[in-house]
Protein backbone atom coordinates (compact mmCIF):
# COMPACT_ATOMS: atom_id res chain seq x y z
CA UNK A 1 0.00 0.00 0.00
CA UNK A 2 2.87 2.37 0.77
CA UNK A 3 4.15 2.14 -2.78
CA UNK A 4 0.69 2.76 -4.09
CA UNK A 5 0.27 5.77 -1.86
CA UNK A 6 3.65 7.11 -2.93
CA UNK A 7 2.61 6.70 -6.53
CA UNK A 8 -0.68 8.41 -5.84
CA UNK A 9 1.08 11.29 -4.10
CA UNK A 10 3.54 11.58 -6.95
CA UNK A 11 0.75 11.59 -9.48
CA UNK A 12 -1.17 14.09 -7.42
CA UNK A 13 1.84 16.35 -7.37
CA UNK A 14 2.17 16.12 -11.14
CA UNK A 15 -1.50 16.88 -11.43
CA UNK A 16 -1.23 19.93 -9.22
CA UNK A 17 1.84 21.16 -11.06
CA UNK A 18 0.72 20.82 -14.63
CA UNK A 19 -3.01 20.28 -14.14
CA UNK A 20 -3.32 18.19 -17.26
CA UNK A 21 -2.47 14.64 -16.31
CA UNK A 22 -5.95 13.74 -15.23
CA UNK A 23 -6.41 10.86 -17.60
CA UNK A 24 -3.12 9.25 -16.61
CA UNK A 25 -3.96 9.80 -13.00
CA UNK A 26 -7.33 8.16 -13.31
CA UNK A 27 -5.74 5.17 -14.95
CA UNK A 28 -3.31 5.01 -12.09
CA UNK A 29 -6.10 5.17 -9.58
CA UNK A 30 -8.03 2.50 -11.37
CA UNK A 31 -4.97 0.34 -11.13
CA UNK A 32 -4.48 1.13 -7.46
CA UNK A 33 -7.99 -0.21 -7.14
CA UNK A 34 -9.00 1.09 -3.78
CA UNK A 35 -8.92 4.25 -1.80
CA UNK A 36 -10.03 6.99 -4.15
CA UNK A 37 -11.88 10.20 -3.45
CA UNK A 38 -13.17 12.42 -6.18
CA UNK A 39 -13.10 16.15 -5.52
CA UNK A 40 -15.26 18.56 -7.44
CA UNK A 41 -13.20 21.59 -8.10
CA UNK A 42 -14.96 23.96 -10.41
CA UNK A 43 -15.71 21.43 -13.11
CA UNK A 44 -12.95 18.94 -13.67
CA UNK A 45 -12.89 15.88 -11.43
CA UNK A 46 -9.65 15.25 -9.62
CA UNK A 47 -8.92 12.11 -7.67
CA UNK A 48 -6.73 11.86 -4.66
CA UNK A 49 -5.97 9.26 -2.07
CA UNK A 50 -8.43 8.76 0.71
CA UNK A 51 -7.18 10.40 3.90
CA UNK A 52 -4.79 12.62 1.93
CA UNK A 53 -7.40 15.06 0.84
CA UNK A 54 -5.49 18.17 -0.22
CA UNK A 55 -8.72 19.93 -1.04
CA UNK A 56 -9.61 19.95 2.63
CA UNK A 57 -6.55 22.05 3.40
CA UNK A 58 -7.87 24.84 1.24
CA UNK A 59 -11.55 24.38 1.89
CA UNK A 60 -13.38 27.67 1.79
CA UNK A 61 -16.88 29.00 1.64
CA UNK A 62 -18.67 27.53 -1.35
CA UNK A 63 -16.76 24.27 -1.27
CA UNK A 64 -18.54 21.16 -0.22
CA UNK A 65 -18.24 17.42 0.03
CA UNK A 66 -20.73 14.67 -0.48
CA UNK A 67 -20.45 10.90 -0.26
CA UNK A 68 -21.89 8.32 -2.58
CA UNK A 69 -22.92 4.95 -1.18
CA UNK A 70 -24.48 2.23 -3.26
CA UNK A 71 -25.93 -1.25 -3.44
CA UNK A 72 -26.62 -1.85 0.24
CA UNK A 73 -28.85 -4.81 -0.80
CA UNK A 74 -30.53 -4.91 2.59
CA UNK A 75 -32.00 -8.38 3.05
CA UNK A 76 -29.21 -10.22 1.21
CA UNK A 77 -27.97 -13.04 3.47
CA UNK A 78 -25.98 -15.41 1.26
CA UNK A 79 -22.36 -16.51 1.93
CA UNK A 80 -20.90 -13.55 -0.02
CA UNK A 81 -22.01 -11.41 2.95
CA UNK A 82 -24.25 -12.83 5.67
CA UNK A 83 -24.40 -9.47 7.50
CA UNK A 84 -25.14 -6.56 5.17
CA UNK A 85 -26.40 -4.47 8.10
CA UNK A 86 -22.94 -4.54 9.69
CA UNK A 87 -21.17 -3.52 6.49
CA UNK A 88 -23.64 -0.70 5.82
CA UNK A 89 -23.06 0.49 9.38
CA UNK A 90 -19.29 0.28 8.77
CA UNK A 91 -19.76 2.47 5.70
CA UNK A 92 -21.65 5.05 7.74
CA UNK A 93 -18.98 4.93 10.47
CA UNK A 94 -16.36 5.53 7.76
CA UNK A 95 -18.32 8.51 6.48
CA UNK A 96 -18.68 9.93 9.99
CA UNK A 97 -14.90 9.66 10.43
CA UNK A 98 -14.05 11.60 7.25
CA UNK A 99 -11.84 14.65 7.88
CA UNK A 100 -14.40 16.86 6.16
CA UNK A 101 -17.99 16.09 7.07
CA UNK A 102 -20.07 15.63 3.92
CA UNK A 103 -22.99 17.98 3.29
CA UNK A 104 -25.16 15.11 2.10
CA UNK A 105 -25.18 11.53 0.86
CA UNK A 106 -26.18 10.04 -2.46
CA UNK A 107 -27.45 6.46 -2.56
CA UNK A 108 -27.26 5.12 -6.09
CA UNK A 109 -29.74 2.31 -5.70
CA UNK A 110 -30.31 -1.30 -4.73
CA UNK A 111 -31.06 0.04 -1.30
CA UNK A 112 -32.94 -3.20 -0.64
CA UNK A 113 -32.47 -6.71 -1.99
CA UNK A 114 -36.15 -7.54 -2.53
CA UNK A 115 -38.02 -4.18 -2.29
CA UNK A 116 -39.51 -5.19 1.07
CA UNK A 117 -40.68 -2.56 3.53
CA UNK A 118 -38.63 -3.98 6.40
CA UNK A 119 -35.50 -3.86 4.23
CA UNK A 120 -36.04 -0.18 3.41
CA UNK A 121 -36.82 0.39 7.11
CA UNK A 122 -33.48 -1.09 8.17
CA UNK A 123 -31.50 1.05 5.72
CA UNK A 124 -33.36 4.18 6.82
CA UNK A 125 -32.59 3.27 10.42
CA UNK A 126 -28.85 2.76 9.78
CA UNK A 127 -28.66 5.99 7.75
CA UNK A 128 -29.98 7.91 10.75
CA UNK A 129 -26.57 7.38 12.37
CA UNK A 130 -24.87 9.33 9.55
CA UNK A 131 -23.59 12.80 10.38
CA UNK A 132 -25.08 14.01 7.09
CA UNK A 133 -28.83 14.13 7.43
CA UNK A 134 -29.80 14.67 3.79
CA UNK A 135 -29.75 11.56 1.61
CA UNK A 136 -30.68 11.62 -2.07
CA UNK A 137 -31.74 8.34 -3.66
CA UNK A 138 -32.26 6.82 -7.04
CA UNK A 139 -33.72 3.30 -7.33
CA UNK A 140 -31.91 0.16 -8.40
CA UNK A 141 -33.75 -2.72 -10.05
CA UNK A 142 -33.93 -4.47 -6.67
CA UNK A 143 -35.94 -1.53 -5.26
CA UNK A 144 -38.77 -1.71 -7.78
CA UNK A 145 -39.56 -5.45 -7.86
CA UNK A 146 -43.16 -6.64 -8.26
CA UNK A 147 -44.92 -3.32 -7.61
CA UNK A 148 -43.47 -1.24 -10.46
CA UNK A 149 -41.71 1.04 -7.99
CA UNK A 150 -44.83 2.05 -6.03
CA UNK A 151 -43.42 1.42 -2.55
CA UNK A 152 -40.08 3.01 -3.52
CA UNK A 153 -41.85 6.17 -4.66
CA UNK A 154 -44.03 6.30 -1.56
CA UNK A 155 -40.90 6.32 0.55
CA UNK A 156 -38.30 8.17 -1.52
CA UNK A 157 -40.26 9.81 -4.32
CA UNK A 158 -41.17 13.13 -2.68
CA UNK A 159 -40.31 16.02 -5.02
CA UNK A 160 -39.49 13.68 -7.89
CA UNK A 161 -40.93 13.24 -11.37
CA UNK A 162 -42.16 10.14 -13.17
CA UNK A 163 -40.48 7.00 -11.84
CA UNK A 164 -38.43 9.03 -9.37
CA UNK A 165 -36.10 11.31 -11.34
CA UNK A 166 -35.26 14.84 -10.16
CA UNK A 167 -32.60 17.51 -10.04
CA UNK A 168 -31.31 19.95 -7.45
CA UNK A 169 -28.63 22.60 -7.08
CA UNK A 170 -25.96 22.79 -4.45
CA UNK A 171 -23.58 25.74 -4.27
CA UNK A 172 -23.47 26.15 -8.03
CA UNK A 173 -23.32 22.45 -8.92
CA UNK A 174 -26.35 20.97 -10.70
CA UNK A 175 -27.24 17.41 -9.65
CA UNK A 176 -29.45 15.17 -11.77
CA UNK A 177 -30.80 11.88 -10.37
CA UNK A 178 -31.94 9.53 -13.13
CA UNK A 179 -33.93 6.27 -13.10
CA UNK A 180 -32.77 3.61 -15.58
CA UNK A 181 -34.20 0.46 -13.98
CA UNK A 182 -37.87 0.63 -15.02
CA UNK A 183 -39.65 -0.99 -17.98
CA UNK A 184 -36.62 -3.01 -19.02
CA UNK A 185 -37.02 -4.73 -22.37
CA UNK A 186 -36.15 -8.37 -23.15
CA UNK A 187 -32.56 -8.62 -24.32
CA UNK A 188 -31.89 -4.97 -23.50
CA UNK A 189 -29.91 -2.89 -21.01
CA UNK A 190 -30.96 -0.15 -18.62
CA UNK A 191 -33.52 2.28 -19.99
CA UNK A 192 -34.26 5.96 -19.31
CA UNK A 193 -37.26 6.27 -21.64
CA UNK A 194 -38.69 9.12 -23.67
CA UNK A 195 -40.52 10.92 -20.87
CA UNK A 196 -37.43 11.13 -18.67
CA UNK A 197 -35.17 12.17 -21.56
CA UNK A 198 -37.57 14.96 -22.45
CA UNK A 199 -37.62 16.11 -18.82
CA UNK A 200 -33.81 16.06 -18.72
CA UNK A 201 -33.45 18.09 -21.94
CA UNK A 202 -35.67 20.79 -20.40
CA UNK A 203 -33.94 20.56 -17.04
CA UNK A 204 -30.50 21.50 -18.40
CA UNK A 205 -31.60 23.78 -21.24
CA UNK A 206 -31.28 27.05 -19.35
CA UNK A 207 -28.12 26.24 -17.39
CA UNK A 208 -24.85 28.04 -18.17
CA UNK A 209 -22.26 25.82 -19.83
CA UNK A 210 -19.89 26.61 -16.97
CA UNK A 211 -22.21 24.90 -14.47
CA UNK A 212 -20.61 21.72 -13.12
CA UNK A 213 -23.00 18.80 -13.64
CA UNK A 214 -23.22 15.66 -11.54
CA UNK A 215 -25.47 12.92 -12.90
CA UNK A 216 -26.23 9.92 -10.71
CA UNK A 217 -28.10 6.76 -11.63
CA UNK A 218 -28.01 3.10 -10.69
CA UNK A 219 -26.94 1.29 -13.87
CA UNK A 220 -23.87 2.68 -15.67
CA UNK A 221 -24.70 5.32 -18.30
CA UNK A 222 -21.84 4.00 -20.43
CA UNK A 223 -20.98 0.62 -21.86
CA UNK A 224 -19.23 -0.80 -18.81
CA UNK A 225 -19.93 -4.37 -19.98
CA UNK A 226 -23.11 -4.79 -22.03
CA UNK A 227 -22.71 -8.58 -22.10
CA UNK A 228 -23.70 -8.53 -18.43
CA UNK A 229 -26.26 -5.78 -18.88
CA UNK A 230 -23.89 -3.13 -17.54
CA UNK A 231 -24.99 -0.22 -19.68
CA UNK A 232 -28.03 1.88 -20.60
CA UNK A 233 -29.65 1.62 -24.03
CA UNK A 234 -30.53 5.29 -24.44
CA UNK A 235 -27.72 6.88 -22.40
CA UNK A 236 -26.14 8.48 -25.50
CA UNK A 237 -29.20 10.67 -25.86
CA UNK A 238 -28.98 11.78 -22.22
CA UNK A 239 -25.26 12.53 -22.52
CA UNK A 240 -26.00 14.44 -25.71
CA UNK A 241 -27.89 17.03 -23.65
CA UNK A 242 -24.75 17.56 -21.57
CA UNK A 243 -22.29 18.24 -24.42
CA UNK A 244 -22.23 21.99 -23.85
CA UNK A 245 -21.07 21.66 -20.25
CA UNK A 246 -17.38 21.87 -19.39
CA UNK A 247 -17.60 19.45 -16.50
CA UNK A 248 -19.85 16.43 -16.26
CA UNK A 249 -19.40 13.71 -13.65
CA UNK A 250 -21.54 10.60 -13.90
CA UNK A 251 -21.79 8.41 -10.80
CA UNK A 252 -23.36 4.98 -10.74
CA UNK A 253 -23.53 1.75 -8.76
CA UNK A 254 -24.94 -1.61 -9.91
CA UNK A 255 -21.63 -3.28 -10.79
CA UNK A 256 -20.27 -3.41 -7.22
CA UNK A 257 -16.76 -2.32 -8.14
CA UNK A 258 -14.73 0.74 -9.03
CA UNK A 259 -14.64 1.44 -12.72
CA UNK A 260 -13.77 4.72 -14.37
CA UNK A 261 -13.74 6.21 -17.81
CA UNK A 262 -13.03 9.70 -19.10
CA UNK A 263 -14.63 10.66 -22.38
CA UNK A 264 -14.17 14.28 -23.42
CA UNK A 265 -15.85 16.46 -20.82
CA UNK A 266 -17.45 13.51 -19.06
CA UNK A 267 -15.99 11.44 -16.25
CA UNK A 268 -17.80 8.19 -15.48
CA UNK A 269 -17.31 6.53 -12.15
CA UNK A 270 -18.90 3.48 -10.58
CA UNK A 271 -18.82 2.90 -6.84
CA UNK A 272 -18.28 -0.16 -4.71
CA UNK A 273 -21.20 -1.79 -2.94
CA UNK A 274 -21.58 -1.80 0.83
CA UNK A 275 -22.89 -5.40 0.62
CA UNK A 276 -20.90 -7.72 -1.66
CA UNK A 277 -18.47 -7.50 -4.59
CA UNK A 278 -19.15 -8.61 -8.15
CA UNK A 279 -16.55 -10.06 -10.51
CA UNK A 280 -14.60 -8.00 -13.01
CA UNK A 281 -16.23 -8.06 -16.46
CA UNK A 282 -16.02 -11.43 -18.13
CA UNK A 283 -13.96 -13.06 -15.37
CA UNK A 284 -16.79 -15.31 -14.12
CA UNK A 285 -19.75 -17.24 -15.50
CA UNK A 286 -22.12 -14.52 -14.35
CA UNK A 287 -22.15 -11.16 -12.59
CA UNK A 288 -23.51 -12.81 -9.43
CA UNK A 289 -22.16 -12.08 -5.94
CA UNK A 290 -18.45 -12.84 -5.65
CA UNK A 291 -17.41 -14.75 -2.56
CA UNK A 292 -14.12 -13.68 -1.02
CA UNK A 293 -12.54 -14.91 2.22
CA UNK A 294 -14.42 -13.28 5.14
CA UNK A 295 -11.34 -11.38 6.32
CA UNK A 296 -11.06 -9.77 2.88
CA UNK A 297 -14.69 -8.80 2.42
CA UNK A 298 -14.35 -5.24 3.70
CA UNK A 299 -11.45 -4.56 1.35
CA UNK A 300 -13.80 -4.94 -1.61
CA UNK A 301 -16.68 -2.89 -0.18
CA UNK A 302 -16.61 0.86 0.20
CA UNK A 303 -17.82 4.40 -0.19
CA UNK A 304 -17.08 7.23 -2.59
CA UNK A 305 -16.26 10.67 -1.26
CA UNK A 306 -16.69 13.64 -3.59
CA UNK A 307 -15.31 17.13 -2.98
CA UNK A 308 -16.22 20.30 -4.78
CA UNK A 309 -13.75 23.18 -4.52
CA UNK A 310 -14.99 26.43 -5.96
CA UNK A 311 -12.64 27.99 -8.49
CA UNK A 312 -10.51 24.90 -8.95
CA UNK A 313 -12.55 23.65 -11.88
CA UNK A 314 -12.28 20.15 -10.64
CA UNK A 315 -14.30 17.64 -8.74
CA UNK A 316 -12.38 15.11 -6.71
CA UNK A 317 -13.74 11.66 -6.17
CA UNK A 318 -12.06 9.24 -3.81
CA UNK A 319 -13.17 5.70 -3.24
CA UNK A 320 -12.25 4.14 0.04
CA UNK A 321 -12.80 0.61 1.20
CA UNK A 322 -14.32 -0.42 4.50
CA UNK A 323 -11.17 -2.33 5.45
CA UNK B 1 -100.91 -19.96 -10.20
CA UNK B 2 -103.38 -22.29 -8.42
CA UNK B 3 -102.57 -24.12 -5.21
CA UNK B 4 -102.55 -27.43 -7.10
CA UNK B 5 -99.94 -26.22 -9.62
CA UNK B 6 -97.62 -25.09 -6.82
CA UNK B 7 -97.70 -28.60 -5.34
CA UNK B 8 -96.85 -30.07 -8.73
CA UNK B 9 -93.90 -27.68 -9.04
CA UNK B 10 -92.54 -28.64 -5.59
CA UNK B 11 -93.08 -32.31 -6.45
CA UNK B 12 -91.04 -32.08 -9.62
CA UNK B 13 -88.00 -30.37 -8.04
CA UNK B 14 -86.66 -33.39 -6.05
CA UNK B 15 -87.00 -35.55 -9.13
CA UNK B 16 -84.88 -33.13 -11.17
CA UNK B 17 -82.26 -32.99 -8.41
CA UNK B 18 -82.15 -36.77 -8.23
CA UNK B 19 -81.57 -37.01 -11.98
CA UNK B 20 -78.74 -34.48 -11.73
CA UNK B 21 -77.07 -36.29 -8.84
CA UNK B 22 -77.41 -39.61 -10.65
CA UNK B 23 -75.58 -38.37 -13.74
CA UNK B 24 -72.88 -36.20 -12.08
CA UNK B 25 -70.54 -39.07 -11.09
CA UNK B 26 -70.62 -40.50 -14.57
CA UNK B 27 -69.74 -37.06 -16.02
CA UNK B 28 -66.62 -36.78 -13.84
CA UNK B 29 -65.66 -40.35 -14.76
CA UNK B 30 -65.71 -39.32 -18.41
CA UNK B 31 -63.36 -36.36 -17.65
CA UNK B 32 -60.92 -38.61 -15.79
CA UNK B 33 -60.83 -41.01 -18.66
CA UNK B 34 -59.29 -38.33 -20.98
CA UNK B 35 -55.67 -38.40 -22.18
CA UNK B 36 -53.16 -38.11 -19.28
CA UNK B 37 -51.46 -34.74 -18.74
CA UNK B 38 -47.93 -34.61 -20.20
CA UNK B 39 -45.06 -35.01 -17.75
CA UNK B 40 -44.05 -31.76 -16.09
CA UNK B 41 -40.93 -30.01 -17.37
CA UNK B 42 -38.21 -28.03 -15.61
CA UNK B 43 -36.17 -24.94 -16.38
CA UNK B 44 -33.27 -24.12 -14.06
CA UNK B 45 -31.91 -20.64 -13.53
CA UNK B 46 -28.15 -20.77 -13.01
CA UNK B 47 -25.54 -18.06 -13.50
CA UNK B 48 -28.02 -15.52 -14.86
CA UNK B 49 -29.29 -17.85 -17.60
CA UNK B 50 -32.28 -20.10 -18.26
CA UNK B 51 -31.44 -23.74 -18.92
CA UNK B 52 -32.40 -25.08 -21.30
CA UNK B 53 -32.73 -21.74 -23.03
CA UNK B 54 -35.18 -23.29 -25.50
CA UNK B 55 -37.53 -26.00 -24.26
CA UNK B 56 -40.01 -27.91 -26.45
CA UNK B 57 -43.04 -29.49 -24.71
CA UNK B 58 -46.44 -30.95 -25.67
CA UNK B 59 -49.63 -28.96 -25.16
CA UNK B 60 -50.82 -29.20 -21.55
CA UNK B 61 -47.34 -29.33 -20.01
CA UNK B 62 -46.70 -27.55 -16.74
CA UNK B 63 -43.26 -25.95 -16.79
CA UNK B 64 -41.57 -25.11 -13.48
CA UNK B 65 -38.71 -22.64 -13.23
CA UNK B 66 -36.34 -22.85 -10.24
CA UNK B 67 -33.98 -20.02 -9.32
CA UNK B 68 -30.66 -21.49 -8.22
CA UNK B 69 -28.78 -18.16 -8.18
CA UNK B 70 -27.90 -16.05 -5.15
CA UNK B 71 -29.75 -13.18 -6.81
CA UNK B 72 -33.52 -12.88 -7.38
CA UNK B 73 -34.94 -13.23 -10.89
CA UNK B 74 -38.32 -13.09 -12.60
CA UNK B 75 -39.89 -15.09 -15.41
CA UNK B 76 -41.90 -12.76 -17.64
CA UNK B 77 -43.52 -13.54 -20.98
CA UNK B 78 -42.52 -11.03 -23.66
CA UNK B 79 -46.15 -10.99 -24.86
CA UNK B 80 -47.76 -10.72 -21.44
CA UNK B 81 -48.94 -14.37 -21.33
CA UNK B 82 -47.39 -15.10 -17.91
CA UNK B 83 -45.49 -13.14 -15.30
CA UNK B 84 -43.94 -14.43 -12.09
CA UNK B 85 -43.43 -12.48 -8.94
CA UNK B 86 -39.78 -12.02 -8.04
CA UNK B 87 -38.23 -15.41 -7.24
CA UNK B 88 -35.43 -15.50 -4.70
CA UNK B 89 -32.96 -18.38 -4.28
CA UNK B 90 -34.63 -21.83 -4.62
CA UNK B 91 -38.08 -20.34 -5.22
CA UNK B 92 -40.10 -21.63 -8.15
CA UNK B 93 -42.69 -20.47 -10.66
CA UNK B 94 -44.98 -22.75 -12.69
CA UNK B 95 -47.16 -22.19 -15.73
CA UNK B 96 -49.27 -24.68 -17.69
CA UNK B 97 -49.16 -24.22 -21.46
CA UNK B 98 -52.61 -25.08 -22.84
CA UNK B 99 -52.13 -23.74 -26.37
CA UNK B 100 -49.55 -24.55 -29.01
CA UNK B 101 -47.15 -21.79 -29.93
CA UNK B 102 -43.78 -20.22 -29.22
CA UNK B 103 -43.52 -18.32 -25.96
CA UNK B 104 -40.51 -16.04 -25.47
CA UNK B 105 -39.75 -14.79 -21.98
CA UNK B 106 -37.09 -12.92 -20.02
CA UNK B 107 -36.05 -11.83 -16.53
CA UNK B 108 -37.42 -8.33 -16.06
CA UNK B 109 -34.70 -7.64 -13.47
CA UNK B 110 -31.85 -8.78 -15.75
CA UNK B 111 -33.29 -8.44 -19.25
CA UNK B 112 -30.20 -9.96 -20.87
CA UNK B 113 -31.62 -13.26 -19.58
CA UNK B 114 -33.99 -14.62 -22.22
CA UNK B 115 -35.60 -17.98 -22.92
CA UNK B 116 -38.17 -19.70 -25.11
CA UNK B 117 -40.83 -22.40 -24.62
CA UNK B 118 -42.08 -24.10 -27.80
CA UNK B 119 -45.45 -25.80 -27.21
CA UNK B 120 -46.63 -28.27 -29.87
Amino acid sequence: MTDKHNLIDQKLQELNEDGIDRRGFLKCMAWAGTGLVWTISGGIPVSHAFGKNVAHNTKSKGDFTFVQISDSHMGFNKPANPDVVATLQAAIDKINALPAAPDFLLHTGDISHLSRAEQFDTVDQVLKSASAKDVFFVPGEHDVLDDNGKSYLERYGKNTQGAGWYSFDKKGVHFIGLVNVMNLKAGGLGTLGGEQLEWMANDVKHLKSSTPIVVFAHIPLWSAYPEWGWGTDDSAQALGYLKKFGSVTVLNGHIHQIMQKVEGNVTFHSAMSTAFPQPKPGTADSPGPMKVPPDQLRSVLGITDVDYVRGHHSLAVVDSTLA
Amino acid sequence: MTKKNVWIAYGVMPVLLAILLFFTPSLSTVANAGPPAPAPAQVKIDNFSFGPQTLTVPVGTTVTWTNRDDIPHTIVSTDGVFKSKVRDTDETFSYTFTKAGTYTYFCSVHPKMTGKIIVQ
